[in-house]
């Protein structure tokens, strides 16, 4: 989260609506290849739930806290 | 977050105390894989290699009939009781005991079978003694490699997997069947029709290669070769060859069958599973190309009370599929879902003879999908065998 451009961006989170992951654009989702950074919009339509895997991309709703 | 099931009457106190005490009733899976070797023990003592088969008899045997004697468990956790449950550590740690157990039956069997003269019956049966606890230990990686955000449960996965060298499991099934469960594109979801035999030949090699292309894909949006130690299929792969080599190495060439016997009857109780869990039951496709979501009644459940303290209530699998990463000791039961005459063990067995199967089984999927075919996951070899038979013949 050193990057500049991430910090002055307004990032985004994106809740999985059936096990309660939250995509964090500030965090990616490192494991499965997205790094910190990776924006919701740059995330391909096909994207599973990391934690459950049984929801998708269009699933996801935003999330504010 | 909500469920789409409704949700079961509040549980009385004696209900609560139940559940509560089955917090000592998991350690059976820390005791299932003594098993083995207390019956090793008394083989060698006695002299009497037949009891190197008495795994056997107890999955198949001893199960069934403790199931069929013990029963059925209705009992759920209520809300309050489910938030004290599910994130104690303490459900946890006995999956890492049972772990090394799993390790320990396997090298100890393999150590019988190598120090002490057995006919090759008796050897055959320790090898398929050994598989079935390597099945047992499938059940506990694939509780402990659903909690991908804990990187210990995900480890101690990939460790009991390594038993039978099924490490690739916990990829092929977050990320394969879970997703694809109960449609035709799942190889892992059994069809109306379709045989174990059959299945296994679409299951086994199915998801051994969905698991190696899943993740090929992650290894390349990391930018990693597949061929490195970053390949998670890979990792616990080299923890199955540095064992099984050191048992060769030491133990001599009887550790070639042996160990490839329980490690391929490990595998098959997995497919018995994968067989059982969603034969025939399919998810419908909708207008936006997409299946609908899995809902609990794309899976056969059972609630008897045996086999599920040992099998981490796996047989709740309407709960499980509609909340992957709920932990075990809060798995629920759902009213009017698809259930299974007996437990998986005997399910397991009765699998293994299709024209028994088929005559228990197949009624009740038709009976599920209203007699309408169309409705069914049916082997497509068998498709208009099966709608002359089934589509609307009977009334349900």
């Amino acid at each position: 989260m050193n990057n500049p451009d991430i910090q002055n961006s307004v990032l985004q989170q994106y809740a999985c609506p059936d096990c309660g992951y939250i995509y964090d654009e500030s965090n990616g989702a490192e494991h499965e290849g997205y790094p910190a950074g990776t924006k919701w919009v740059d995330i391909p339509e096909d994207f599973p739930c990391p934690d459950c895997f049984i929801t998708e991309k269009p699933d996801f709703l935003p999330f504010k806290t | 977050m909500s469920d789409q099931v409704n949700v079961p009457t509040p549980p009385s106190i004696n209900v609560s105390a139940w559940v509560v005490s089955k917090r000592y009733w998991y350690w059976l899976s820390a005791l299932l894989p003594g098993v083995p070797l207390i019956s090793a023990y008394i083989a060698v003592q006695t002299g009497s290699g037949i009891w190197l088969w008495f795994s056997v008899i107890f999955l198949y045997a001893i199960l069934p009939a403790a199931d069929w004697v013990f029963g059925l468990d209705n009992a759920n956790p209520d809300s309050a009781l489910v938030e004290k449950l599910k994130d104690d550590r303490y459900y946890v740690h006995i999956m890492y005991v049972v772990t090394v157990m799993h390790w320990l039956s396997l090298v100890g069997m393999a150590y019988v079978v190598s120090h002490y003269e057995w006919s090759w019956f008796s050897i055959l049966g320790g090898a398929l003694s050994a598989g079935i606890l390597n099945g047992v230990g499938l059940v506990v990686g694939h509780e402990m490699g659903h909690k991908v955000r804990d990187k210990s449960q995900v480890l101690c996965a990939k460790i009991v997997m390594a038993c039978c060298g099924y490490g690739h499991f916990p990829i092929e099934h977050n990320k394969g069947h879970h997703r694809h469960v109960a449609t035709p594109e799942d190889p892992a979801s059994s069809r109306l029709g379709e045989s174990i035999y059959k299945f296994s030949k679409r299951e086994m090699p199915g998801g051994f290669r969905r698991a190696w292309a899943l993740e090929a894909e992650r290894l390349q949006r990391l930018e990693k070769s597949e061929w490195s130690l970053s390949n998670e299929i890979i990792q616990p792969a080299l923890l199955t060859i540095t064992a099984y080599l050191l048992m060769l190495a030491f133990w001599g060439p009887l550790m070639i069958p042996f160990l490839f016997i329980a490690a391929a009857f490990g595998w098959w109780q997995l497919t018995c599973a994968n067989y059982v869990e969603h034969y025939g039951l399919l998810r419908q496709k909708l207008e936006n190309g997409r299946y609908e979501r899995c809902a609990p009644h794309h899976s056969w459940n059972s609630n008897h009370k045996a086999s599920n303290l040992i099998l981490l209530q796996l047989q709740r699998h309407s709960d499980h599929h509609a909340h992957p990463t709920r932990p075990y000791q809060v798995l629920r039961d759902y009213a009017d879902v698809p259930s299974l005459p007996s437990g998986y063990p005997w399910m397991f067995f009765v699998a293994m003879v299709p024209p028994v199967w088929f005559a228990m089984m197949n009624p009740k999927v038709v009976a599920w999908a209203d007699a309408d075919m169309n409705k069914v996951n049916l082997d497509p070899d068998l498709r208009d065998e099966l709608f002359s038979r089934y589509h609307h013949a009977e009334s349900s």
